[in-house]
């Protein structure tokens, strides 16, 4: 693995840190505090090719690699963890998969729409009866002429209520277990499909967080994706790719609170000197760098492991585990070095700290990970 | 359409330090950047791509290094980037810049040639008219809006001024020089990152561009530096919170003190 940049990134990182500079910090704040989705930021990302960022040329992507994908969603988390997600759950959680499972049929039809950002993509697993245990899945799929007929609900589902395309998971013969769960493509017009409640959330407020309701939803035949019966594994898998993403974004939030905290504390003076002049501030800083820079290469490893088709289940997990609890430490240390002004809404490190708590829960829980990660170690 | 736009590659100055003891720019460890009124100026010319299908190319007379910015305009979606480079080049003022410039633009079909107004670093303003004048072109500078009529091949450009602005004619070919707050420059995009490094940048030595070498280089250089120095700030003004009345009279006395009215 090359841990230094190569030229392309180091243009991808400039043009990118320049978008959530300009383009997405602005904005942060009031999207947080209004709990709104930001669509003008997603069709301006949508404009320079950031919605289709690993997909190949020749469904309409921009033909980059997942190590790209994942420095897009850390610099923009970096600055507005909302964003960050809309990228990561629309490419990870929709896109990836109709590239790992789709038909020939399926990506034509779906990717170049997903990857112009015309569309804008969403993933259903949970619901209220399974969470980690995933497999308790209630949602069913029957067969029906040429349709499948999906009933149950899906909840907190990011993306839900401005997604186009869903990739839903459903039981079709639950006599089967986790052999009887398919995957299946939603669209936001089938009949029967709609949208339920939108979550009110600690964090990551402008996401759009939503139930979806399946009320005898007529879907076709050639809705299906992948193999019958192997929804469960794609989901699995689906994941596994989603987690470094979401990791990405904890690595945002975590960089985003550095770099407040190391301003904040060299203007800030107590006892005639700036906080940052006490080794208190320098040596806790020291170790939270530390940590924020290894899990930038855990992060890195594991896309770079993606990217060059090498397993990535345990590494995914490390880099989500580590960059989710780095990010939980992070914030909460950011919000203590500034004090009192730290717990109110004057300065971004308030809203950082409600984001980072969402990382170590959604796309698996940080107990989750452990379990992969000791799976891979006692197997 | 055929476009050159004319970049240069600069310290970027919001992050230059300046030596107290000698009162030169610290250079190390500072980015380079794309000059801003050059990207300006890019933008301009992207938006005839756009809406006329023209053919932009773009030239920076530099170093190797220089070559960053011109993968960046072709991540903007530039279609022809060169690359002027040779040490017979270097050393050169504005006069040698636009000399060796101009012999590269001879060599081309251009209707249009699009420079910034002036680069951060030096600040002169002088290379972009300075070209209009060795290709015996007309010009406009401080350009901050350009409309194109593709009948009459005339380009109608508004200039900015002081207190104002013209509004004047070229026909092509012709020169104009852009202010970077005239437009918002287009971000690369990712494809075109992607696709930025399989494109060619070609490299032109001095043997291209067939100019005197007492034209270009520090042998076409007449001018030398006396001194340079870091802006002052200006102090803070005063501020008075006096009635309407009072203010103009303040005001008035204020002037005349400076002989001003």
């Amino acid at each position: 693995m090359d841990f230094s940049y190569s030229k392309q990134e180091e243009l991808f990182l400039q043009m990118i840190r320049e978008f959530a500079e300009k383009e997405v910090k602005p904005l942060a704040a009031e999207v947080d505090e209004e709990e709104r989705f930001p669509m003008e930021t997603v069709q301006k990302m949508a404009k320079i090719g950031l919605m289709g960022i690993p997909v190949p040329t020749q469904y309409g992507g921009a033909g980059g690699t997942n190590i790209m994908y994942g420095m897009a969603v850390e610099e923009l988390s970096r600055v507005c963890a909302t964003t960050g997600v809309i990228l990561s759950a629309h490419t990870s959680l929709c896109v990836a998969p109709i590239l790992e499972a789709g038909t020939e049929e399926q990506k034509q039809k779906y990717l170049p729409k997903l990857a112009s950002g015309e569309w804008i993509g969403a993933f259903g697993l949970t619901e209220p009866n399974a969470g980690t245990d995933a497999a308790g899945q209630q949602t069913t799929a029957v067969e029906d002429g040429d349709c499948w007929v999906l009933n149950g609900s899906k909840i907190f589902i990011t993306n839900g209520s401005y997604a186009n395309v869903f990739i839903i998971i459903a039981m079709t013969d639950k006599s089967l277990g986790t052999k009887g769960i398919s995957a299946f493509i939603v669209e936001k017009t089938d009949p029967g499909f709609s949208i339920g409640k939108k979550e009110k959330k600690m964090g990551i407020r402008g996401s759009a967080t939503t139930e979806l309701i399946f009320e005898d939803c007529r879907i076709p035949k050639d809705r299906q994706l992948g193999q019958l019966g192997k929804g469960f594994g794609l989901a699995m898998k689906t994941l596994d790719g989603g987690r470094i993403g979401i990791a990405c974004q904890a690595l945002g939030i975590a960089q985003g609170a550095m770099d407040e905290t190391i301003k904040y504390t060299k203007e800030r003076k107590q006892f005639g000197r700036s906080i940052s002049q006490f080794q208190n501030t320098q040596f806790q800083m020291a170790d939270l760098e530390t940590k924020v820079q290894a899990a930038r290469l855990l992060c890195r490893s594991a896309h770079y492991k993606k990217d060059h088709g090498i397993p990535y289940s345990a590494d995914a997990a490390m880099a989500k585990l580590f960059s989710a609890e780095t990010a939980m430490e992070v914030t909460t240390k950011a919000v203590q070095f500034h004090g009192g002004y730290g717990y109110t809404r004057e300065y971004p490190v308030e809203r950082m700290m409600r984001d980072a708590k969402i990382t170590e829960i959604y796309e698996g829980t940080s107990e989750v990970q452990r379990m992969v990660i000791a799976g891979k170690l006692f197997k | 359409m055929n476009i050159v736009v004319c970049i240069k590659q600069v310290p970027d100055t919001t992050e230059v330090k300046i030596n107290p003891q000698t009162g030169t720019l610290i250079r190390e460890g500072v980015p380079s950047i794309m000059n801003p009124d050059d990207k300006g100026g890019l933008e301009f010319a992207l938006q005839l791509k756009d809406k006329y299908g023209a053919h932009v190319t773009v030239i920076t007379m530099g170093l190797p290094q220089a070559e960053a910015i011109l993968r960046e305009a072709l991540a903007m979606g530039v279609d022809r980037a060169i690359l002027l480079t040779d040490r017979k080049l270097g050393g050169a003022d504005t006069l040698a810049t636009s000399s060796a410039l101009a012999g590269a633009l001879r060599t081309m079909d251009v209707d249009l040639i699009i420079t910034g107004r002036q680069a951060i670093d030096g600040d002169t303003a002088q290379v972009g008219p300075q070209i209009a004048e060795h290709l015996d072109l007309p010009q406009v500078s401080y350009m901050e809006d350009l409309q194109y009529d593709e009948a009459t091949r005339t380009f109608t450009v508004k200039k900015q001024l002081e207190d104002g602005y013209q509004v004047l004619q070229m026909q092509a070919p012709c020169v104009v020089t852009a202010l970077a707050s005239a437009v918002q420059p287009r971000y690369m995009t990712v494809s075109g990152i992607v696709t930025a490094f399989d494109k060619e940048v070609e490299v032109w030595g001095a043997d291209r561009i067939n100019v005197p070498e007492d034209h270009i280089g520090k042998a076409g250089s007449p001018t030398s530096v006396f001194k340079s120095f870091p802006k002052q700030l200006k102090p803070a003004g005063q501020t008075f919170e006096v009635s309407p009345e009072e203010a103009v009279e303040l005001i008035v006395n204020k002037l005349k003190e400076k002989h001003i009215i």
